[in-house]
Order: C-alpha cells, then structure tokens, then sequence
C-alpha cells in the first residue's frame, strides 16, 4: 500500500515517455489537412500555359513536393516510380526551388513517375502549401481536398497503411 | 592573401544580414525584428527564424518583411503563417484546449508537490507513542540474562 503512490508515478511516467519516444518532432502536423489545395498559378515542364490548383480536381492523386538537389527524392523516387508504373495513383510533381536544366537532368536519369510537373521555383507554391522540407507528398481526393499529408521520403508502407486506404474510401 | 580575403568577408557578413531590413523605418524595423524572435523555423526547429540560416527562414523572413511594408497588422502576419503551418511556428502558442496542458502543467505539477510535501511532513511529525516499561517484566528478563 505504501508503494502505491511512487508506483503510480513510475507508470504515469513510462506512459509519457513511450508516447514521446514514439513522437517524432520533425513531422509538424498540417493546418492544411481537410482543406481544399492552396492556390497557385504556375508554368508546367515542357509546357507554354500556367496551371492552377484547378487542374488538381475531378481525380484523387498526390501532389508531391520534390527537387532534384534533395537527397531524399532519391530515396523515395523508386516508390513513386512503381506506383506510376502500376498506375495505383496520377502523380503530379511539384518542382520545388529548383533550375531547369538541372530538373531535366534528374528526370532522365533516374525516370519521370509524374503525369505533369509544375515549375515552383521560387518556391511560392511551397510556401503557401506550408512546405518546410522537400519531400513532402499531399494526398488529394477526387474534390481537391487534401486528406492526408506525408512528411519526408514516401515509403511502400506509407503508401499501403495510410495512403490506399484513404484514396479507396475517396474514388469517385 | 587568401586569409585576407576570408577576413574582409567575415567583416561584410554583418551587413548581409541586415540588407533585408533596409526598406523598413525604426517602426517598422522593431516589430520586423520582434515578430521573427518570436517565430520558430520549421527546418531547425530550436531556432527562431531571426537567427536561422535555413533558406525558408530567409523566405519566412522575407515573407514578414513584405507584409509588413504591404501595411499588414502583426496579427495578420501571424495568421499567414499559422494557416500554413500551424501553431509550431509560433514560439508561444495560444492558449486554447489543446494546449490547456501546456499551458496549466506546470501550475499542476507544483500544486501537486506542495500536497504531497503536506502530506509527507504531516506523516513525519506523527509522535510514536512511548513504550511503557513493565517493571515486574524488565527484572523478570534481567534475571534470564545467564
């Protein structure tokens, strides 16, 4: 009886520490989510006309936020290349901060999964999708809403776990 | 030479970081310089976007600095940018009922030292009573002594 109190306190505190181990302070929850896409008004890659968010309605999709200096682009570029291979979802690409040759480049060399790439490159349109490190991938439903907003590199986990299931929920 | 040339780089930094404040008047310029104390940079997040060289501190400064100029209030400025990234980027988040914790915490937790300091001390000064000494007994366990 007399450990009851010390005892309850070492429990309360193992709860709070499992919590805050398992919280990872880089991943900033979206203001954005449930809101429909921020606008925009920008060139796309190989094309004379502007884009708006517009264009982003009528299909559920993911609007990925990447550049070709960023490392983990690389490293969740083979998932996006498989998902657009497979055509689970249209990629559309949104290139952040970056030159035109270099972004060129970059697609040539390790493959293009987008089905069009906006051009951010003073980062406007990040800015105003409360972007603050590429890659950042949000996931819109077919009325251009964003539902769900993956922070750092998209994984094959990610996408089975959290992602499908919320577009399965969000066809048309 | 080469050293020479770091030197008189070291020496122009400090009017680097001040060439984006140059459009503003002494108004203007202190509430520029409170408003980035006060909001944190996402990329390295122990730092205020003042002191932060991570290029989207510099975009967020600038982003203050134009709205500023553009004769938006502080309260506006601070909506522009809780709308797009949420209360992390303020350093002192509102009081509202998710942050009802943070806020009323640390008031709990001393409340909570002071009743169990309370209750500890008032067990501490609790006088056992004294033994009472049975003479007859006393002796009787005296002689048992070999």
């Amino acid at each position: 009886m007399r450990f009851l109190v010390p005892v309850l306190v070492l429990v309360g505190l193992i709860v709070l520490f499992a919590v805050g181990l398992h919280h990872d302070p880089r991943e900033v929850p979206s203001p954005l989510i449930g809101k429909p896409a921020p606008a925009f008004r920008l060139p796309l890659l190989g094309e004379e006309k502007l884009v708006s968010e517009a264009e982003l309605k009528g299909r559920p999709l993911l609007v990925n936020f990447f550049a070709s200096w960023c490392e983990g682009c690389q490293v969740e570029h083979p998932v996006l290349m498989k998902l657009a291979q497979e055509q689970q979802v249209e990629i559309v690409g949104m290139d952040y901060k970056d030159a035109l040759p270099d972004i060129t480049r970059w697609l040539q060399r390790h493959g293009n999964p987008y089905r069009k790439i906006v051009l951010d490159a003073q980062g406007t349109a990040g800015l105003d999708w409360g972007v603050y490190g590429v890659p950042e991938t949000f996931v819109l439903n077919a009325e251009g809403v964003i539902v769900y907003k993956q922070i750092g590199p998209m994984t094959e986990d990610a996408w089975r776990e959290k992602i499908a299931p919320l577009l399965a929920g969000a066809r048309p | 030479m080469r050293r020479w040339l770091l030197l008189m780089a070291m020496a122009a930094l400090p009017a680097l970081a001040t060439a984006d404040e140059a459009a503003l008047d002494a108004t203007q310029e202190s509430r520029y310089r409170a408003l980035t104390q006060e909001l944190r940079c996402l990329v390295c997040q122990n730092q205020n976007i003042a002191d932060s060289n991570a290029p989207l501190a510099a975009d967020l400064r600038n982003q203050v600095q134009a709205q500023i100029v553009a004769g938006r209030t502080d309260a506006e400025i601070t909506r522009y940018l809780t709308d797009r990234y949420g209360d992390f980027v303020l350093y002192r988040p509102p009081f509202k009922a998710v942050t009802l914790l943070l806020w009323l915490g640390p008031a709990l937790l001393v409340l909570l030292a002071l009743a169990l300091a309370w209750t500890f001390s008032r067990r501490s000064q609790r006088v056992p009573p004294a033994a009472t000494v049975d003479p007859e007994q006393l002796k009787k366990l005296l002689d048992e002594q070999p």
